[in-house]
């Protein structure tokens, strides 16, 4: 089976100070895979590097494109990575800021995406806008109003409408539950995790929160100073650390 | 069904002083379909650890295990993933669930990920809570805030909506009164008749002798720690 996505001896650093380096996996179709290691440990920069947003310094991410199969992502042209970022991939922000357009409507947040791949009918964008708007548990009547009037909960839930809204396969996720309080956290959990089924999604997550990847992730790698110390099945690594370092991990977590 | 080759497990623990607990030792196992075995021993002994060697939660540190002929110790996440849903289930002594999701749903998900249509599967799902009597009233109600016999309850009823050909069960009948206990023990009995292979934990003596072929002392497969087990 040809992997959707697949990843070969990526390397970023800054300066002399080391990113991430030497990573390398392949993600399969529906497969969902959590990123997880401590604050400055290179999750966020690979996630970055593979979603094109950074420029790696070596290495190559192959993405597997419905009409020409493996691609090098990092050596297409920008208008081309600028139009997979449109359609087959999505990527949701930490800060639901950093997603969303805060001054103009919800249902425009959605159907921006739509007309961005040339939906040009405003009543077909507005009915879907509405339908996801309700998927996301957002009451329908506030599709009038700005992200700005919101809670950080219902962004955050806009901010996955308005990526899911295109159909993508691949979704890149940077710390979606951060800053959220724990009820909503479960909450935008268990809906995400419903999406992923329904949609049969590919996911990579970038978290630090275990309870999280344990909830989401079907595999795991944990990273330290940019590089991947462990990787596996998610419960085998929670339950079964190999590293001394996702030992000290998983035995950090207070028990609730 | 169910093989074990020369099956050892050692943790390291790097943080406590990079102790070195063995705790199973070339362990061979072999279970055919409609076949119950029961692992025996202290608490301590290694059932529990055997157990998630068997379900790809604990790595195994050398040796070989088997399901249905595929090779857990060197398959990838998505193929062990791949194994738990059509092959191998697992019914826990602890309920653990996502809030929020109804018990009718909890108990039907097994039938849902294989590709079931919901409306079979919510049925199937429904006669399982029924014959193990769970009130109708909680169904649509999330299971974290029954009791334990209910929970555990619920979490057979899981374990058994799809019929996996084999099956790993962690003290199914432990909180549960005599009637429900019976219960449990015809649905573990009717699911061996029609092949499943399984693998469990029981330390009522009474159910073990109702349902297992086989008794396996754990202890034969625990390495001599400090010389005084003798």
């Amino acid at each position: 089976m040809t992997p959707l996505l697949k990843v070969e001896n990526l390397k970023k650093n800054y300066g002399t100070q080391i990113g991430c380096s030497g990573i390398s996996f392949n993600l399969h179709p529906g497969e969902v895979m959590g990123i997880v290691g401590e604050s400055g440990s290179g999750k966020s920069t690979l996630l970055n590097c593979l979603a094109g947003h950074l420029q790696p310094d070596e290495g190559s991410v192959f993405y597997n494109t419905k009409t020409d199969g493996l691609v090098d992502t990092i050596l297409m042209n920008e208008p081309d990575r600028r139009m997979l970022g449109r359609t087959d991939w999505a990527f949701v922000h930490q800060n639901p800021r950093d997603g969303l357009r805060m001054s103009i409507s919800a249902g425009g947040n959605v159907g921006e995406r739509l007309m961005a791949v040339g939906e040009r009918h405003y009543g077909h964008i507005r009915e879907n806008a509405l339908s996801w708007i309700d998927q996301v548990e957002i009451s329908t009547d506030r599709i009038d109003d700005r992200p700005s009037t919101f809670s950080g909960g219902m962004q955050q839930r806009l901010q996955i409408a308005r990526n899911l809204v295109t159909g993508p396969r691949l979704v890149f996720m940077d710390e979606p539950t951060g800053g959220l309080d724990v009820s909503v956290q479960a909450r935008l959990l268990d809906l995400l995790r419903n999406l992923v089924i329904k949609m049969n999604l590919s996911a990579i997550i970038v978290t630090h929160d275990l309870a999280v990847v344990r909830l989401l992730a079907d595999r795991l790698m944990v990273m330290k100073s940019g590089h991947v110390i462990e990787s596996g099945l998610t419960d085998q690594v929670l339950d079964d650390p190999q590293h001394a370092y996702t030992q000290l991990l998983v035995s950090s977590v207070l028990q609730v | 069904m169910i093989q074990l080759k020369s099956v050892s497990k050692k943790f390291k623990l790097f943080n406590q002083q990079n102790a070195i607990i063995p705790v199973i030792e070339n362990a061979n196992l072999n279970v055919n379909p409609g076949e119950c075995v029961a692992l025996v021993g202290a608490s301590g002994s290694g059932k529990s650890t055997l157990m998630r060697m068997i379900y790809g939660n604990y790595l195994a540190t050398s040796g070989s295990i088997l399901v249905d002929g595929i090779n857990l110790t060197k398959a990838e996440p998505r193929e062990i993933l791949e194994v738990r849903k059509r092959k191998l289930g697992y019914v826990s002594q602890f309920l653990r669930v996502v809030p929020r999701v109804p018990t009718l749903k909890v108990v039907a998900e097994p039938l849902l990920s294989i590709g079931k249509p919901e409306a079979e599967s919510l049925e199937m799902a429904e006669a399982l809570l029924e014959e193990l009597n769970i009130p109708k009233k909680l169904w649509q109600l999330s299971p974290t805030t029954f009791s334990g016999g209910e929970q555990q309850r619920v979490n057979i009823a899981r374990g058994f909506c799809y019929a996996f050909p084999a099956l790993l069960l962690d003290e199914p009948t432990a909180s549960l009164d005599k009637e429900n206990r019976d219960i449990v023990i015809s649905l573990i009995n009717r699911a061996k008749n029609k092949g499943t292979a399984i693998v469990g934990i029981f330390h009522d003596q009474h159910a073990r002798e109702l349902i297992c072929d086989r008794e396996i002392e754990v202890k034969k497969f625990t390495p001599d720690r400090n010389g005084s087990d003798a």
